[in-house]
C-alpha cells in the first residue's frame, strides 16, 4: 500500500468533499482574519494561554456551540434520509458514519463541553473564589478536550469516520467488521478528551471542598455548586472505566489482543458491560449539572428560596450512588437470566424516586411564587413536562420483560432524546442566557430568545413523539431506509418537519447572539436578574480576580440576604491579590496529544514514540519550572461600587 | 520517652511485615487457586488500609470526613462494578 493511500476516505461522497472544502475555507478564514486584524498576539496571550476559569469557560462554550451545529447537521441529514421511504440521499455506510458521529459529538463534545463551560464560569464565582484550585490543570483539561474533539472531527475527511455506533459494540467495532481506521479515531479521541474530563473532575472536587468563601458550609452552597460537586465525584469514579475499556479496545484493534473478540478466550460482551458501567453514570454526569442550573433559575425567577434544599442534596447524592447500580438495563436482551434483569430493573425504577423528589421540589418552589417568564425560565418550565414524558417512557423501558419489545427500536430513540434534550440542551441554553450578561456584559434579546424557545420546544415534541409510534410499530433504530409498505413513512416525515423546526430555533439563537452583540445596551448593572447567589455580587465585566475582597457568607442565599436583609458580605480591607500566571504549556501538551493520537490511529509508530517523549518532556519541564504567579497591587484593584465591596 | 516513641508507626510496620509474610505463604504452600487468590486479595486490602491510615495520615487532618467519604464512595463503586459484572456476565448468564 502506498503510504498516502491510508489517509484516503474509504467511501468518498459529495458530503465529504463539501466538508473538506468547508474545513479548508474555515481554516483559511481564521488565519487570514487574525492576520488581517493583527490579532495573533491578542489571541495567544489573552485566550490560548489563559488560566482564567472565566475565559476557559467561554472557550468551552464556543467549542460546545460549534459541536452542537456539527452534530445538528448530522441529525438533519439523518432525518432527511429517512423522511421518505426508499430514499437514496445517503448510502448505508454513510448513514452509519453519520449516526455514529452524531452520537459521539453530541454526548462527548457538545453536552460535556457545555457542562464544563458553565461549571468553569459559574462555580468559582458562586463559592466566592478567585479561580479554581489548579488553574493550569484546568487549561490543560480544556486543551485535551479540544484536541480530542479535533482529532475526532478530522476522521470525516482523513481516513474515514467510525461507523459502529456511538456505543461502538464489539465484535462489530473489531478489526474484522470495521476495517477502516474510523474506530481507531473513536478510541483515541475519546481517550484524550476523557483524560481532560477526569482532570476537571479532580480539579473541581478540590475547588469546591477547599476554596469556598469563609462561612459557606457545605449546606450553604448554591444548588448548582452541589450538583457540580456530585457530578465531579461521578466523573472521577466513572471515567477510569472508560479509560480502561478504550485502552483494551485500542489494543484489540491495533496490537491483536483478544479482550473483546469472540475467540481465543475473548469476551465480546465485556465491552458492552464496561462501556455502560461508564455510560450510565455518564448520563447523570450530564443531567445533574442541568438540575443544578434549573434550581438556580427557578428560585431566581419565582423569587422564592428553593423548596426542600436538604432533600434536593440527598436526592442528588442518592442519584449519584444509584447511577452506578443500573448499567445492565442497557443490554437486558444480551442473554443474562431473569434474576439479573430483575435486579437491574428494580434499581432502575428506584432512580425515578429521587428524581421525582426533585421535580416536586421545583413545583413547590414555583407554588405561590411571583413567576417571571424570562427566557431561562421558559426553558426551565418547558423542561418539566417534556422531561417527565421522557422519564416515564424510561420507566417503561426499565421493565426488562417489556424491554424485549422496545429495545433497539425508535421508541428508545424517542425516549432518550426526550430526556437529554430538555434535560441537558434546554438547561444549557437556559444557563447560557442566564449567565450571558455576566460573561459578556450585555443581555441577550428576550423577544428573539422567546421565539427560539417556542421553535425548539415545539420542534422537539414534533420530532420525537412520532418515533414512539413508529417504534412501537416496529421501526428499528439505525435503519438507513425502509420500504413504503411498512407504513413508517408518515411518522418519519412528521419527524423531519420537527427537525426543521429545531433547526430554525437554533439558527434563531445564533441570530440572537449576533443581534444582541450589535444592538444590546452595554451599561447593565452587575445583577440584572435580581438573583440570589454570589456570582451576581461581582461587577460586570468580572475582573480577573473576581472579588476584590473575599466575601463572608452567613446563609444559603448569600447575595439575596445581603440585598434584602442587610447581611454584610465584604468585611475585610482590600489587599494585594495573588494570581496565577498564564502559560503556553497546556496548549502545547494538547497539540502533542493530537499528534500522538493521529499517529496512533494510523499506526505510525516512530511518530507515536517521539510525541510520547515530547509529552513527557513537557511534563518534566512543568515539574522543574519555577512559577510563583503574580501579585496585583492594591492600587490596581478597582473598588466595586455596585457590590460595595469596601465600606 | 513514651511521647517520643512512634508506637503507631512501628506497629504499622510490624503489621505490614506480618501481612507480607502471610501473602508469601501462597508461594511456599501448595494452595488451590481460589484459596491462594483469597489470601492475596485479603492481605492486599489490609495492606492498603494500613498504608492509608497509618502512613498516609488519612484520618489525622481536618479533612478526615471528606477523605473517608471519598474512600467509601470509591470502594462502593469498585465492589458494585466488579460483583455486578460477575453477576451479569458469569453467575446470572445462561
Amino acid at each position: 500500500m502506498n503510504f498516502f493511500d491510508r489517509f484516503a476516505v474509504p467511501n468518498p461522497s459529495i458530503t465529504i468533499y463539501a466538508s473538506m472544502i468547508a474545513i479548508a475555507l474555515t481554516v483559511i478564514a481564521i488565519i487570514a482574519g487574525l492576520t488581517y486584524f493583527k490579532k495573533w498576539q491578542y489571541v495567544w496571550s489573552e485566550w490560548l494561554t489563559t488560566v482564567d476559569h472565566k475565559r476557559i469557560g467561554i472557550m468551552y462554550l464556543i467549542s460546545a456551540l460549534i459541536m452542537l451545529f456539527r452534530g445538528g447537521a448530522d441529525a438533519i441529514m439523518m432525518r432527511a434520509q429517512t423522511a421518505v421511504p426508499d430514499n437514496t440521499l445517503l448510502g448505508a455506510k454513510e448513514y452509519n458514519e453519520i449516526f455514529t458521529t452524531h452520537g459521539v459529538v453530541m454526548i462527548i463534545f457538545m453536552a460535556m463541553a457545555f457542562i464544563m463551560a458553565l461549571m468553569n464560569f459559574a462555580i468559582p464565582l458562586q463559592i466566592g473564589a478567585r479561580d479554581v484550585a489548579f488553574p493550569r490543570l484546568n487549561a490543560l483539561s480544556y486543551w485535551l478536550y479540544f484536541f480530542g474533539a479535533m482529532l475526532f472531527n478530522i476522521s470525516f475527511v482523513i481516513g474515514g469516520s467510525p461507523d459502529s455506533g456511538w456505543s461502538s459494540y464489539f465484535p462489530l467495532a473489531g478489526t474484522d467488521f470495521s476495517q477502516s481506521v474510523g474506530t481507531n479515531y473513536y478510541m483515541l479521541a475519546l481517550q484524550i478528551s476523557g483524560l481532560g474530563t477526569l482532570l476537571t473532575g479532580i480539579n473541581f472536587i478540590t475547588t469546591i471542598l477547599k476554596m469556598r468563601a469563609p462561612g459557606m458550609t457545605l449546606m450553604k452552597m448554591p444548588m448548582f455548586v452541589w450538583s457540580a460537586l456530585v457530578t465531579n465525584f461521578i466523573i472521577v469514579f466513572a471515567f477510569p472505566v472508560l479509560t480502561v475499556a478504550l485502552a483494551m479496545g485500542t489494543m484489540d484493534r491495533l496490537f491483536g489482543t483478544n479482550f473483546f473478540t469472540t475467540e481465543n478466550g475473548g469476551m465480546d460482551m465485556l465491552w458492552a458491560n464496561l462501556f455502560w458501567v461508564w455510560g450510565h453514570p455518564e448520563v447523570y454526569i450530564l443531567i445533574l449539572p442541568a438540575f443544578g442550573i434549573y434550581s438556580e433559575i427557578i428560585s431566581t425567577f419565582a423569587r422564592r428560596n428553593l423548596y426542600g434544599y436538604k432533600s434536593m442534596v440527598i436526592s442528588m447524592v442518592a442519584i449519584s450512588l444509584l447511577s452506578f447500580l443500573v448499567w445492565v438495563h442497557h443490554f437486558f436482551t444480551m442473554g443474562q437470566g431473569a434474576l439479573v434483569n430483575s435486579i437491574f430493573s428494580v434499581t432502575t425504577m428506584v432512580i425515578a424516586v429521587p428524581t421525582g423528589i426533585k421535580i416536586f421540589n421545583w413545583l413547590f418552589t414555583l407554588r405561590k411564587g411571583k413567576i417571571e417568564f424570562t427566557v431561562p425560565m421558559l426553558y426551565t418550565l418547558g423542561f418539566i413536562p417534556i422531561f417527565t414524558i421522557g422519564g416515564v417512557t424510561g420507566v417503561m423501558l426499565a421493565m426488562a420483560s417489556a424491554d424485549y419489545q422496545y429495545h433497539n427500536t425508535m421508541f428508545l430513540v424517542a425516549h432518550f432524546h426526550l430526556v437529554i434534550i430538555p434535560g441537558v440542551v434546554f438547561a444549557m441554553i437556559a444557563g447560557l442566557t442566564y449567565w450571558w450578561p455576566k460573561m459578556f456584559g450585555f443581555m441577550l434579546n428576550e423577544r428573539i430568545g422567546k421565539w427560539a424557545f417556542w421553535f425548539i420546544a415545539i420542534g422537539v415534541c414534533v420530532t420525537f413523539f412520532p418515533m414512539f409510534i413508529s417504534g412501537l410499530n416496529g421501526q428499528a433504530r439505525r435503519m438507513y431506509t425502509y420500504s413504503e409498505s411498512t407504513g413508517f413513512g408518515i411518522w418519519n416525515m412528521i419527524s423531519f418537519v420537527g427537525a426543521l423546526g429545531l433547526l430554525v430555533g437554533f439558527i434563531l439563537i445564533v441570530y440572537n447572539i449576533y443581534y444582541s452583540t450589535r444592538y444590546s445596551p452595554r451599561n447593565i448593572p452587575g445583577d440584572p436578574w435580581d438573583a440570589r447567589s454570589l456570582e451576581w455580587a461581582t461587577p460586570t465585566p468580572v475582573p480577573e480576580y473576581n472579588f476584590a475582597v473575599i466575601p463572608h457568607v452567613d446563609s444559603s442565599e448569600a447575595f439575596w440576604d445581603y440585598k434584602k436583609k442587610g447581611y454584610q458580605l465584604f468585611r475585610d480591607p482590600v489587599q494585594s491579590i495573588h494570581m496565577p500566571n498564564n502559560s503556553g504549556l497546556p496548549i502545547i501538551i494538547g497539540a502533542g496529544f493530537f499528534v500522538w493520537g493521529f499517529a496512533f490511529v494510523f499506526g505510525i509508530w516512530p511518530v507515536v514514540i517521539l510525541s510520547t517523549l515530547f509529552i513527557f518532556g513537557c511534563l518534566a519541564y512543568r515539574s522543574l519550572e519555577k512559577d510563583h504567579g503574580h501579585y496585583i497591587p492594591v492600587s490596581d484593584i478597582e473598588i466595586d461600587e455596585q457590590g460595595g465591596s469596601v465600606q | 520517652m513514651r511521647a517520643l516513641f512512634p508506637l503507631k508507626q512501628v506497629m504499622g510496620l510490624i503489621c505490614s511485615l506480618t501481612l507480607t509474610a502471610a501473602a508469601l505463604t501462597v508461594y511456599f504452600f501448595d494452595l488451590s487457586f481460589e484459596a491462594g487468590s483469597s489470601v492475596l486479595l485479603i492481605t492486599a486490602f489490609l495492606q492498603a488500609i494500613i498504608q492509608l491510615t497509618v502512613f498516609m495520615h488519612a484520618g489525622e487532618g481536618e479533612d478526615k470526613k471528606i477523605i473517608y467519604t471519598g474512600i467509601y464512595y470509591g470502594a462502593f463503586v469498585a465492589l458494585v462494578t466488579v460483583f455486578g459484572s460477575l453477576l451479569a456476565l458469569v453467575w446470572g448468564y445462561y
